[in-house]
């Protein structure tokens, strides 16, 4: 390490010798050339969409008359966060995500971990691993309807035969068993996501640190609280974003499985609702506006918290 | 690997500069059905069209659920696309999407509108304009076994309270008997269009009104509606299962299917697949009108269903969309539907007709269904029609699984209706 | 020694557990999928009567092999771009200091901030207007608004992750940024790699709203569509068996996939890059 500092120190001390520019600024030039591809295909698609609901939520636009609309200021805020709904919404989309995505962390972690050993037939097992997120949304959230159907879905026959319950439980029908189904089915299809994420973090930590530690005898849990822990948790905490980001926009789980109940209404479903349904192009962008700026902040929490690296480059721990 | 994603790169891109296939001299699209028979009768019943005219006709697949396909059209109508001529649309559409359909008044002639079910014309009327023509009608039905009534004893019950008593006798006298759990009465619970068809049923058939008067004003706050909604909930758990608050059309059938249920309530479609040949209980099964309530307004009450054609605003062939929907709702082609596919005509000429009584002679019992059913009120509320179902389902479903009495949520109801619809001024 | 078995039973029952968990309800569905009719109403862990039917008629009844083609065909492309794009971004996101970079990376994820539905009728236009309604390349676009954004961090965060001893190296041999990239941390991303183009792709794959919305003919529609389109006697009936019988062949392919990139996994670093 000293020596490659030295090397370093050398090498910059050499180009702030020539006339021209140091080598940080050279990169930084080069840097936006890199860059630059990538924000003009996100500006490209993302842009106008988004510039569009933003602006449309200021106005009392209609679906059937989408050229005669008027701009009615913060109209549909104040109407939004009048409506109990709205509020009842946030509430049930924040326990959703807090509830599934730390499940699916503790999952993801648990599978990653055990994928990560050296063991015949990995490949088979990781494949067999992703397969619920492989499906379809909307077919699983289906499937799982069927499966839990009170009269003739497979789970409650499993859980009679073995005597776990007495009397079939409705689970889609009573509020609070149908918001269980429902993270239960989220869960079950995207923890694949965590897995793969942490998997490919476990995968490029040095084995040395791990042999090492064998040789000094330490035990298997410290290492993973002191060691793995602190080296994938970068990537963990991309994942457990993009997760929650996931989470808190949730739709078809829900809309398949409980329809419109209230209990289980997230914000999409009910940005959904007033944008679809009921064709109010004003107030469902101001609902999804809503929801972004929401979302927004639960996401700087998590980075704040969790004390995300969007600054630093390269520096390790 | 950077190579396959070339290789797909390369693909699209000639994919997408392919010049399109030539057209005959003019092609007229619909959007009808993509479900089997439903698409089998209306692409013969096109094709047989396009020959006589000389024109072609393009069928292009939409969703099959209502409401994915409702946000469908309307995504395509508010870009004022010409992609689609002709939309089938649901019998609660019309004024939702009316701004952007065609008038086709001069499509019927005087003794063709007058054979249409009056219902019907009046709900496809729209500020005027008829804006729709109706091609099917589905009206809601008393599914019954057959068999289990007559080891019983019991008459086909013709009020609601009839029907629990008989429910109850024979679910218990099956349970003695020792044969598997049977249900009592399925039905459609989960929070969606389903639900306001059944609850509107009852309410009606208890002499509760529809909801929303012909003239805009709000009926529901009313002491029948509320009986309407405890006698419902008082059949949870007792003769229907607690998991009937999460079934849809086909789930209800399932049980009912199955051999587990004495009692459903569905669309006419069910009929056909009770008595296919995989079926447990086929032949065992028996149809009639469902259920009056208690009271000196009660009544049999049946919420409509069926399906619309509508032409939209934007197509480039108005007039040949216009003649192909003409074609196909008239009495020859919906006599073939109901032979081939058990459509329901909505032309009542056609219940009187010999060869379709031959064929299904339950169309003299529907007859007089159709007549007496209700409709949602769609049309008098207009834009706004999804707005008011949605509260009126989150109501009924909250009324139906909490605890609370069914008449205070429906004076909550009541304001918010009126609110909605600005006191009638809808 | 006894305790050495009973961990690498506990560990194999472990084992058992995840893929029960995992694969049930795909056997659930291949079950189904082996089903007709009323029989789908009956709950059996191998079905009485097993039949093709399905799978037969899932083919003869509308262009499914051309719906999957058409899968294919988005989801590489959308993910091939997303991955290019991406990476020389993560490059620069990554390994270099410059100013606008931490709100660039704010900005990028605020992109996925917002639901589906509302960016819908806004993309909606975008694609009328670039006269690419109906095309696979207007899905190809659409479906970038999905992938770029997650795909950009993840690759930022794992080049982010990699030791500055490789790239001063390079720098002092005299190598410029594209040959860095490329020479240096392009061999040693397998990992972050495969794991952000799978889940990529997969997402591509299975995204079922903008497909539904910007192609109309049939021979357009990609796979999630064509299984929402598929045919039951009347408006009512879910043809459950077909949609089961669809959902298993369109997994296949997915998993086949997943076994090819395991080639691509490179785990830890390669030896020889540095050392000491």
């Amino acid at each position: 390490m000293p020596a490659a500092q030295e090397l370093e120190g050398a090498a910059q001390a050499l180009a702030s010798r020539k006339a021209g520019p140091t080598l940080e600024q050279q990169r930084a030039r080069i840097a936006w050339l890199f860059v630059t591809p990538m924000l003009a295909a996100v500006a490209l698609v993302a842009a106008w969409p988004l510039a569009r609901t933003i602006a449309f939520s200021f106005t009392d636009a209609y679906l059937d008359n989408l050229d005669s609309w008027q701009v009615i200021g913060f109209g549909n805020y104040v109407a939004l966060f009048e409506d109990p709904l709205w509020w009842s919404a946030v509430g049930t989309t924040l326990l959703f995500a807090i509830v599934s995505v730390g499940l699916e962390t503790v999952f993801g972690l648990a599978i990653a971990l055990t994928l990560n050993a050296h063991m015949p037939g990995r490949g088979l097992l990781r494949a067999a691993v992703l397969i619920p997120w492989a499906i379809p949304t909307v077919i699983s959230a289906k499937m799982w309807g069927w499966m839990l159907h009170d009269l003739y879905g497979v789970v409650n026959a499993a859980l009679l035969k073995l005597g776990l319950i007495a009397a079939p439980w409705a689970w889609l029908a009573e509020p609070r068993l149908a918001f269980a189904a429902v993270v239960a089915v989220d869960v079950w299809k995207a923890t694949p996501f965590m897995t793969l994420l942490i998997l490919a973090a476990l995968q490029v930590l040095p084995k040395e640190i791990y042999q090492a530690a064998k040789v000094d005898g330490v035990p298997p849990i410290r290492m993973f609280l002191r060691v793995t822990l602190p080296l994938i948790r970068p990537a963990l905490l991309v994942a457990i974003i993009f997760r929650g980001l996931d989470a808190l926009r949730v739709f078809d789980v829900i809309y398949v499985l409980t329809g419109n109940n209230p209990a289980t209404t997230t914000m999409s479903v009910y940005a959904r609702q007033q944008l679809v349904d009921f064709q109010d192009v004003g107030y469902g962008s101001a609902a999804a506006t809503s929801l972004f700026l929401i979302v927004a902040l639960a996401t700087a929490i998590v980075i704040t918290v969790g004390r995300v690296n969007v600054s630093a480059t390269g520096e390790r721990l | 690997m950077l190579r396959i994603f070339a290789l797909a790169a390369a693909i699209f891109a000639i994919q997408s500069s392919l010049p399109a296939s030539s057209r005959a001299d003019v092609t007229v699209s619909i959007s009808c059905s993509s479900l089997g028979i439903e698409q089998q009768l209306c692409q013969t019943g096109s094709e047989a069209w396009a020959k006589e005219t000389g024109n072609a006709v393009k069928l292009v697949a939409t969703p099959a659920d209502a409401n994915e396909r409702l946000a469908l059209y309307q995504t395509l109508l508010a870009a004022q696309s010409h992609d689609i001529d002709i939309f089938q649309i649901d019998v609660i559409w019309p004024a939702i999407l009316a701004p952007h359909l065609m008038d086709l008044g001069a499509v019927l002639s005087e003794q063709d509108r007058a054979d249409h079910f009056k219902v019907l014309i009046d709900n496809d009327t729209v500020g005027g304009k008829l804006v729709a023509v109706p091609w099917f009608v589905d009206a809601g039905l008393l599914y019954y076994r057959k068999d289990l009534l007559e080891k019983y004893g019991k008459e086909v019950p013709k009020t609601w309270s009839e029907l629990a008593d008989t429910a109850k006798a024979i679910m218990e006298g099956e349970t003695k008997a020792g044969s598997s759990v049977l249900q009592g009465y399925v039905w459609q619970g989960r929070a969606y269009e389903g639900l306001a068809c059944n609850a509107l049923e009852w309410i009606a058939s208890f002499g509760g009104g529809g909801i929303v008067d012909q003239d805009g004003a709000v009926t529901i706050d009313n002491p029948q509606a509320a009986k309407a909604l405890e006698t419902a909930k008082s059949w949870i758990g007792t003769i229907s299962p607690k998991g009937v608050l999460s079934y849809g059309e086909e789930e209800s059938r399932g049980v009912f299917q199955s051999g587990s249920a004495v009692f459903m309530r569905n669309w006419p479609y069910a009929w056909a697949l009770a008595n296919a040949a995989d079926s447990p209980v086929k032949g065992k099964v028996g149809v009639a009108v469902l259920p009056q309530g208690e009271g000196s307004d009660a009544r049999h009450a049946a919420a409509l269903g069926g399906q619309h054609l509508a032409v939209s605003r934007y197509s480039k062939h108005p007039k040949e969309a216009a003649d192909l929907v003409r074609y196909l709702t008239s009495a020859q082609e919906q006599k073939r539907r109901a032979l081939e596919g058990s459509f329901n005509p909505t032309l009542r000429s056609l219940y009187t007709d010999s060869e379709l009584l031959a064929a299904n002679p339950f169309y003299k019992d529907f007859l007089p269904i159709v007549d007496s059913a209700v409709a949602r009120p769609s049309t008098v509320t207009g834009r706004r029609y999804n707005q008011v179902s949605s509260a009126f389902v989150r109501v009924v479903h909250g009324a139906l699984s909490g605890e609370g009495a069914a008449s205070a949520s429906l004076v909550g109801l009541n304001k918010e209706l009126e609110r909605l619809g600005r006191n009638g001024h809808w | 020694m006894i305790r050495k078995s009973l961990g690498r039973l506990a560990f194999y029952l472990l084992i058992a557990g995840i893929i029960f968990y995992a694969v049930f309800p795909f056997y659930w569905a291949i079950v189904s999928s082996l089903k007709t009719g009323s029989s789908l109403f009956q709950v059996e862990f191998w079905p009485s009567h097993p039949t093709l039917e399905n799978y037969i008629a899932l083919f003869q009844e509308q262009p499914f092999a051309r719906n999957i083609v058409n899968s294919l065909i988005v989801a590489m492309a959308a993910t091939g771009i997303s991955l290019f794009l991406a990476l020389t971004a993560a490059y620069a996101l990554g390994r270099i200091r410059f100013r606008g970079r931490t709100s660039m990376l704010l900005i990028i994820l605020s992109v996925s901030m917002f639901p589906q539905i509302a960016v819908l009728s806004g993309l909606f236009d975008l694609i009328r207007a670039m006269g690419l309604y109906d095309s696979l390349a207007g899905l190809v676009i659409a479906n970038l608004i999905l992938t770029l954004p997650f795909v950009t961090w993840v690759l930022t965060t794992f080049m982010r992750e990699m030791p500055r001893e490789l790239e001063q190296a390079a720098i002092v041999d005299g190598a410029n940024d594209w040959r860095i990239l490329t020479r240096v941390f392009l061999p040693i991303m397998g990992p972050s790699l495969s794991a952000a183009g799978l889940l990529a792709f997969i997402l591509a794959w299975n995204e079922f709203l903008f497909a539904l919305t910007f192609t109309l003919s049939t021979e357009k529609r990609t796979v999630p569509v064509a299984i929402a389109l598929i045919s039951g006697a009347t408006a009512y009936e879910l043809p459950w068996g077909r949609v089961m019988a669809a959902c298993v062949i369109v997994t296949v392919p997915l998993i086949v996939l997943v076994l090819v990139l395991q080639r691509y996994i490179i785990s830890g670093l390669t030896a020889g890059a540095v050392k000491g």
